[in-house]
């Protein structure tokens, strides 16, 4: 069987961003110990290149493409998460250049690993087929799991990564199994042959009840919903700070991605039976994650609680569309509010862990928030972006969380969910304290130290693009919420729309 | 063709917030400087208006003057547009703010040592918010301004304040944003229900003001609790009022001088622009109405009271605000002409007679640094200027006629007795209260000898700050003497408010059965 020439543009970024991982690894062999920063370079024009290659096919292909024996669909829908994992990759590249050097681990293997990563995603939202989804899956979580252990001397990291492996390996064999279970049912593993096949099913048959529990569990765990989320405080917090952020935003993106892909392709048709559990998981998940949030003093376990948290509003999102009829304005804006909610998280998560980031000193982990007390007397221009970056996580207009929030609300209160609405909004006020504990400690206190604070080059670069994602996406949001309505097919017909009908 | 003077009062003061940034911070003259001057350059920016808008106060043709922007010119994917526009009622808090903002910033010259640049870039994006509330037509415009004004508020009392700032600053932002958060769950609806009406997407309050009176009353009195939580909190009314003497106490004097002045009022305006026209069924009803006219009715006396017993000045004027917008809420909801214009007169007023109180308190407090009443006595002996000023605005906050505070005051209560004589009989004790615990703070403070030595050299006011006090003192005597050409910006607005909401409360399903989007269950 030959490949035809849409199929070799359909997974041209990913064995560009492939030979360039492997590229970075020959490399590093032979450069020596102070040239190390030409991995970050290469890593960061892998993506450059890597975006570019989906840009030409998003022009040559304004319909997207089908390829592989069904098993990749490159439409909109993926375009859209290809472009957010891309960003959210550079931006984490732009982070770590400094903070690997503090850190005395600049390695190859660590800028080779995230775009191995990022490949794993793009099959995971491109995916159309199980087993695609599934390598994807296990590619990218291999790669995290590494990276969440690369500060090899630092026994939290060892820690985290431990845990994260231990539990990550298990949720992927539940996961597994209900993928098998499907495949047993269905007699297939293209996701549309099985909507097909499942449609015709009687929905409370109990094979297939075992086999979505399994599934949803996989796919939980992997957005890191209560009570599938143990591993996330823990991963987080030990995980080189540059990696937390980048497994925040562009990991969690190529989860809902996958949840997405599953649940509204796959297993369309039994949205009846899962939208009551996600119900209940999205009120534990933000009450569990607000609560806990509030007592945290570890900023990166404050932000990682917090990350949580907006993974409840977003399954809140999605309660409103699985119980609305699709074409109906509440199952749209629903819809559209998960896809504006992971942009907008992209940047200001991003953002705010880039801050943190740069508090890694020779001598200070900088990660506990009395490391923050007095930062606007340090560091004025970076305490302000953080306050912003805060603001912008809470929900408070202008800033571009505001809009994500937004869409939320509004599709619960189109689908008819007042309290679950109320209830929301109620948490916003939670979510608000804590991070006002994080303003405060930067504008209020007083600083322990008072030398001020060196930002790298790399370092601005990140701070600047997220920040002003930020303003823009919230000051002028029209373009953004064009591109997400594009990607959605809402203007045209596209096979997400074919779905949705 | 679009006039923009709306839009270049909007955002002088940010243009000044631009500037600053690139001052260095270690020039506190300069920075002083241009803060004043974006400051004063704001307010002579806003006096055009007055000429232009006195022109066209009867002009019943149009409902909002000066609109500028189109209804969904900023975000057309989900219907929201820059519009501005004013009427008489918004005019008049306009030119309060433009008043009161540059007042502030030249009282701080000397009160603000640290930190003074950040200090003034967070004061004038505060202003901005705060005019943005009052020009903006667009719901989510408005929205934007209400909850951006929160942010500078925060860091004001946060970083400027006094010894529990950091309680007083988190308490002001999260009960606050209590009620905006559960406002927005509202305004969403409402701009669901046009949608389901008309089948257009937009956020247009003049198009939402045509749709949401249709809303049946089993869901419409549930919207109307959304939005009352998020005003009453604002105003405050009672018993929403106790993040009120944290945030006054611990802010700073000009701080105080902008939450009392400007951000109160949004609470009231509130209820002026959006609960009485969109919910003309609700506001009408009895039930509604009772408790909305007890709870104004208790905020009068409880506030009135609690001022009584206070040992700190600061804290004195903070619970009297809480009575004086006790009137303020009576007025609105006596629901006519009279009550309704009383109301935003008296608003204008308690921004001027209150305002000038925080200053007045502040300046013993930079000399002296403590607010106890108990700390002074004679101060009338050493300070003869700002004893006589004080005693104008004390008069004035009580309601003495000739000054403003009794005309706003007679005609609310004039008001609240045409729509049911107890409502006055109940709100008139706290006039008489209001008097007692003003002129017992006068009495402790300024009469009789000098009694505490540190007092004995103090210094009069200086010429600046009797600057900040003249237009106040102008403003007091006009609105009390001649206050007709007020009624006159306010009449047209008002009748035509009182008007819709007659009308539309006659034709408003009320108590529909059928909700079309109500009711349909909370989870499923």
């Amino acid at each position: 069987m030959g490949l035809s020439p849409t199929e070799y543009r359909l997974m041209l970024p990913m064995v560009e961003l492939t030979i360039f991982a492997l590229g970075i690894l020959l490399i590093d062999l032979i450069v020596p110990r102070e040239w190390k920063w030409i991995n970050a370079t290469g890593a960061f024009m892998g993506v450059l290149f890597a975006g570019v290659c989906v840009a030409q096919i998003q022009w040559a292909l304004p319909r997207g493409g089908i390829g592989f024996l069904n098993s990749l669909l490159v439409d909109r829908f993926a375009i859209y998460f290809w472009y957010l994992f891309l960003a959210g990759a550079a931006i984490a590249i732009l982070m770590s250049v400094r903070y690997l050097d503090i850190e005395n681990e600049h390695h190859g293997e660590y800028y080779a690993l995230m775009l191995l990563s990022v490949v794993g995603m793009m099959c995971m939202a491109a995916g159309i087929d199980i087993v695609l989804i599934f390598i994807g899956l296990e590619l990218m979580a291999i790669s995290t799991y590494v990276l969440v252990g690369f500060l090899r001397r630092d026994r939290r990291s060892n820690e985290a990564a431990l845990k994260y492996l231990l539990l990550g390996a298990f949720s992927s064999g539940i996961f597994a199994y209900g993928l098998s279970l499907l495949y047993g049912l269905t007699g297939t593993t293209n996701l549309l042959l099985i909507q097909r096949a499942v449609s015709r099913m009687d929905p409370h048959n109990p094979v297939l009840i075992i086999a979505l529990l399994t599934t949803m569990v996989g796919l939980l765990f992997k957005i890191a919903a209560i009570p599938f989320h143990q591993w996330a405080p823990d991963a987080y917090e030990g995980a080189p700070t540059s990696i937390t952020g980048f497994m925040s935003v562009a990991v969690k993106a190529a989860a809902w991605a996958m949840l997405l892909r599953i649940l509204l392709f796959g297993l369309f048709p039994l949205r009846t039976v899962y939208t009551p559990m996600i119900v209940f998981v999205a009120i534990a998940t933000m009450t569990g994650a607000n609560l806990a949030a509030l007592t945290q003093n570890n900023t990166k376990r404050l932000l990682a609680y917090s990350s949580i948290a907006h993974v409840g509003y977003m399954l809140l999102a999605f309660v409103a569309m699985g119980t609305s009829q699709p074409g109906t304005p509440g199952f749209l804006d629903g819809l559209k509010g998960i896809l504006i909610y992971l942009m907008v998280y992209t940047f200001m998560n991003l953002g705010a862990f880039a801050v943190i980031t740069s508090l890694r000193q020779r001598d200070v982990i900088g990660d506990e928030l009395d490391d923050l007390a007095g930062l606007y007397s340090r560091a004025p221009a970076e305490a302000v972006l953080m306050l912003l970056f805060l603001l912008s996580l809470a929900g408070i207009p202008p800033a571009a969380g505001f809009l994500g929030k937004y869409y939320i609300f509004l599709s619960l209160i189109e689908s008819g969910h007042y309290v679950l609405a109320s209830l929301a909004v109620f948490y916003v006020l939670f979510g608000l304290y804590y991070y006002l504990k994080i303003a405060n400690a930067m504008f209020i206190c007083q600083p322990l130290v008072s030398e001020r604070l060196p930002i790298s080059l790399g370092m601005r670069a990140a701070l600047g693009i997220t920040a002003l994602a930020t303003i823009v996406i919230g000051v002028y949001p029209e373009p953004f919420i064009r591109s997400v309505n594009w990607s959605l097919g809402i203007a045209q017909a596209s096979h997400v729309a074919a779905v949705m009908k | 063709m679009q006039s923009h003077i709306l839009s270049i009062i909007l955002f002088t003061p940010l243009l000044g917030a631009f500037v600053l940034l690139f001052v260095p911070g270690t020039n506190k003259a300069a920075i002083r400087w241009i803060a004043n001057i974006f400051a004063l350059g704001g307010f002579l920016i806003s006096l055009p208006l007055v000429p232009m808008f006195w022109a066209q106060r009867f002009d019943a043709t149009q409902q909002f003057k000066f609109v500028e922007g189109a209804t969904n010119n900023w975000i057309p994917s989900i219907g929201a547009g820059y519009m501005l526009g004013i009427d008489g009622i918004s005019f008049l808090l306009i030119m309060l703010t433009t008043l009161l903002g540059w007042i502030s910033i030249l009282s701080s010259w000397a009160a603000i040592e640290e930190r003074v640049k950040e200090y003034y870039v967070w004061f004038l994006i505060l202003q901005t918010g705060m005019l943005g509330v009052f020009m903006a037509l667009d719901f989510f415009l408005f929205f934007v301004f209400w909850e951006a004004m929160l942010v500078p508020m925060y860091l004001l009392i946060g970083i400027w304040g006094g010894p529990r700032k950091l309680y007083a600053a988190i308490k002001f932002f999260l009960y606050t944003l209590l009620g905006s958060v559960l406002m927005l769950l509202g305004i969403l609806f409402l701009y669901f229900h046009h949608h389901t009406v008309t089948g257009v997407f937009t956020f247009s309050i003049p198009d939402l003001y045509k749709t949401a009176p249709q809303i049946p009353f089993a869901s419409a009195v549930w919207l109307f609790l959304a939005f009352f939580l998020a005003f009453a909190i604002k105003v405050p009314m009672f018993p929403f009022h106790t993040w009120l003497p944290d945030a006054h106490v611990e802010a700073p004097t000009a701080g105080s001088v902008i939450l009392a002045g400007v951000l109160l009022k949004m609470g009231t305006y509130g209820f002026v622009r959006f609960s009485l026209p969109f919910f003309p069924s609700v506001v009408m009803d009895s039930r509604v109405r009772g408790w909305m006219i007890g709870l104004s009715i208790v905020g009068i006396i409880y506030g009135a009271l609690v001022s009584l017993m206070q040992k700190d000045m600061k804290k004195l004027v903070a619970y009297s605000s809480v009575s004086h917008l006790g009137f303020c809420t009576l007025g609105i909801f006596a629901l006519n002409s009279t009550g309704l214009s009383g109301s935003v007169l008296q608003q204008v007023n308690h921004g001027i007679s209150t305002g000038a109180l925080f200053l007045i308190v502040g300046i013993l407090y930079e000399r002296r640094h403590t607010r106890e009443i108990a700390e002074y006595g004679g101060i009338s002996n050493v300070m003869p200027v700002y004893a006589t000023i004080t005693m104008i605005m004390f008069l004035s906050s009580m309601g003495l006629p000739l000054l403003n505070g009794f005309v706003g005051e007679f005609t609310i209560l004039a008001g609240a007795y045409t729509a049911n004589w107890k409502w006055a009989a109940w709100a008139v004790p706290g006039v008489i209260l209001a008097a007692a615990y003003l002129l017992w703070l006068y009495q402790r403070v300024f009469f009789g000898p000098v009694t505490n030595p540190k007092n004995e050299k103090l210094q009069d006011l200086t010429p600046r700050e009797l600057l900040t006090f003249a237009p106040l003192v102008i403003l007091a005597f006009w609105i009390g003497i001649y206050p007709k050409p007020f009624f006159q910006i306010l009449e047209q607005p008002v009748n035509q408010l009182v008007q819709t909401i007659h009308d539309n409360a006659k034709n408003s399903p009320v108590n529909a059965q059928a909700a079309p989007l109500g009711e349909k269950g909370s989870n499923r």
